[in-house]
This record gives C-alpha cells, structure tokens and sequence, in this order.
C-alpha cells in the first residue's frame, strides 16, 4: 500500500508540475499530426501525472483521476475508436473509412485527418484509464 | 572491414541485449527475475526494429515544406517500423501489467517468488 | 551444473543470430527491401491523402487502424485481466 509521501519539497515540486505535464500530455495529443506525439504518447504522459500525485501526495488529493473512473474511462476510450470505426458504415463506406465520416464543410483528405484526431483522443483516453487502473490493483490502491 | 563493422554493429548490439534477456528468463529461478529478462528481450527487439528503419542521411518521417513539393523517399526514415513499435511498447506494458499482477497473486498464495518454493509448495 | 544446458542455449541462440543477420542489408541503406514498397508509398503519398505530415500518425490511425484497434483491444483486456487476478472475492 503506497501512502502519501511526507517531505516539503516533494509536495511542492508536484503541485508545482503537474498542471504543466498534463498541459503538454493535451499538447502531445492534439499536436500529433504535425510533431512527434499521439494518442498513445499523450495519454502515457497523463498516466505519469496521475501516478506522480498518487505516490506523493497520496488519495485524498486525488481528484478526478479517481481508481473507480479509470476503468470507465478506459471502456470509453475502446468504444470512441471502434464507435468512429462503425459510423462510416451507415454512410456506404469501409469499416474505419474515416473519409465516411458525416462531418458537414469537410471532405477527402481533412476528414480524413479529423477522424485521426478522434481516434487518437480515443486511444490517449483508453492507455491513460488501463495504466492507472493497473497500478491502482497493482498496488493496492483499490482497497 | 571496418565498414562491415559500421554496417552491423547495431545489430549485433541488440543480439547481446537478447542474449541477456534471455538469460534471465532460462537461468534465474526467480520469476521476478524472469520478468525483467522477458522485458530486456522485447527491448532488444524493439531497438532491432529501429535500427532497421535507419537511412542514410535521412529525418524523422515528418514531412517538412509545402503540399506540392517533390517528397524525396530517401530523405525520411522508414515510418512502418516505428509505427508498428509504437504499438509494440504499449503492448508490452499491459503484458508486464498483467504478469506483475499474477506475480502479486502467486506471492499471497505461495508467500515466495523462488520457482523451486513454488513448485514444492505446490506439491 | 544446471547453468550449462542454459549456457549452451544461449550459445546456440547467439550464432544463429549473429549468423543471420550477416545476411541483412547494411544498416542505412536506402536500397534495402524494407524500404522500397509500401512503406515508400507512405511517405509520398501520406500527406495529400491524410493531411498529416507526422506520417507516423497517419499510418497508425488511418493506413493501419486496424492493427491499431486490436492493439487497444489488447491493452483494455490486459487491464481488465489484472483487475480480475487481483480483485478479492468472487468464487474459490
């Protein structure tokens, strides 16, 4: 069982980075399509935050990144990506066709750009909500 | 000779580290222990993969410049190795997940992670 | 003596590989198989018909959503597996 770690310096240097490491996880994620990054990047790096205030600051602090959640949110992140897959095919194109999508004033190519920025949020929701939700059993934080 | 070398040494490199890796899975008999060599392997295969994409001379698969310019195949890394290491490094983070937890499950049951406790405690 | 079986293996295990990977393409050759068929067409052809330069990004979500798709698949399951190893309770 981890518990909150006591020491100044480690409460302060957290409370100070975390809000900047889930600010750049969003950046990695949404940035994707121009510099190295993704969904899976993305959502590794919202991981760590959510990690780094579970070893330091310990439960109590935990706000939405909730053990309960994660595994919500992990099932949510599967069925966007396979929910975009299965659109297409009520609009007479290929299962996960993204060039399907009904999305008015987009066609061809930018639909089909848009559809991978879906997907990859979806992806990014999915790895942050399993990792969490395997350290918390891992560690005994469901209990 | 020597251009042999430089043309190989990447390799070679990996197979020392998959020679280790498997090492720890075959001569340790704790299972932690094997679980480190079985991550040291996958390691060595995903460094293999990407030494497999190296070009000459070449970038990051980002396309730099315009929409209508030329693109040049020798002037961007292969992207299909690291595409498909991308998914192999998060698949080997639910594959240690899953063995962590099953580590956890036999240590409350067998109060040991030594493979001869284990399979004497089991008989 | 038990480490030399496993010190044989491991032996065995070393030559083959250093023995096949005499037959691989120089390391950096542009010429090499692994870089002429497809995955040249993915680096010409990506960015007029994803619209994505990172095209990285573009073959794992779009060229090959599927594999991308089995490999979530595959870590959603692995997390659901771990809660149910460690989950007390339940029939014994």
């Amino acid at each position: 069982m981890i518990d909150r770690y006591d020491s100044l310096i480690v409460t302060f240097t957290t409370r100070l980075l975390v809000p900047f490491i889930q600010i750049f996880a969003l950046y990695v994620i949404a940035h994707g399509h121009f510099s190295p990054g993704g969904g899976f990047q993305g959502g590794a790096i919202l991981a760590a935050s959510g990690l780094l205030v579970r070893i330091s600051l310990g439960q109590p602090v935990v706000r939405w990144f909730t053990h309960s959640r994660m595994r919500w949110l992990g099932a949510a992140g599967l069925l966007i990506f396979a929910g975009t897959g299965i659109v297409p095919l009520f609009f007479g194109s290929a299962y996960l066709d993204y060039s399907g999508l009904p999305i008015p004033f987009l066609s061809g190519a930018a639909l089909r750009a848009t559809g991978i920025l879906i997907v990859e949020i979806g992806i990014a929701m999915a790895v942050l909500g399993i990792l969490l939700t395997i350290f918390d059993h891992l560690s005994g934080w469901d209990r | 000779m020597f251009d042999d070398f430089l043309a190989r040494y990447a390799y070679w490199l990996t197979t020392v580290l998959m020679v280790i890796g498997l090492y720890g899975m075959l001569g340790k008999r704790n299972l932690m222990k094997k679980l480190i060599g079985m991550n040291i392997f996958q390691s060595a295969i995903i460094l293999f993969f990407i030494a497999g994409s190296v070009k000459e001379g070449a970038t990051v698969p980002i396309i730099q410049g315009g929409h209508h310019e030329a693109i040049d195949v020798a002037a961007y890394a292969n992207p299909l190795p690291h595409v498909l290491m991308l998914t192999a490094i998060v698949v080997s983070v639910a594959i240690t997940g899953v063995a962590l937890a099953f580590l956890i499950a036999m240590y409350k049951r067998h109060g040991s992670l030594e493979e001869p406790t284990i399979l004497g405690d089991m008989q | 003596m038990r480490r030399l079986p496993v010190l044989l293996v491991l032996a065995a295990f070393a030559a083959l590989l250093i023995y096949a990977e005499g037959d691989l393409p120089d390391r950096g050759d542009v010429q090499a198989p692994a870089n002429q068929h497809v995955s040249a067409y993915y680096i010409q052809h990506a960015e007029e018909e994803v619209e994505t330069p990172n095209i990285v990004s573009g073959v794992l979500a779009d060229y090959r959503g599927y594999d991308t798709l089995g490999e979530t698949v595959v870590i959603f399951a692995a997390g659901m597996a771990s809660l149910l190893i460690l989950t007390r309770g339940g029939h014994r």
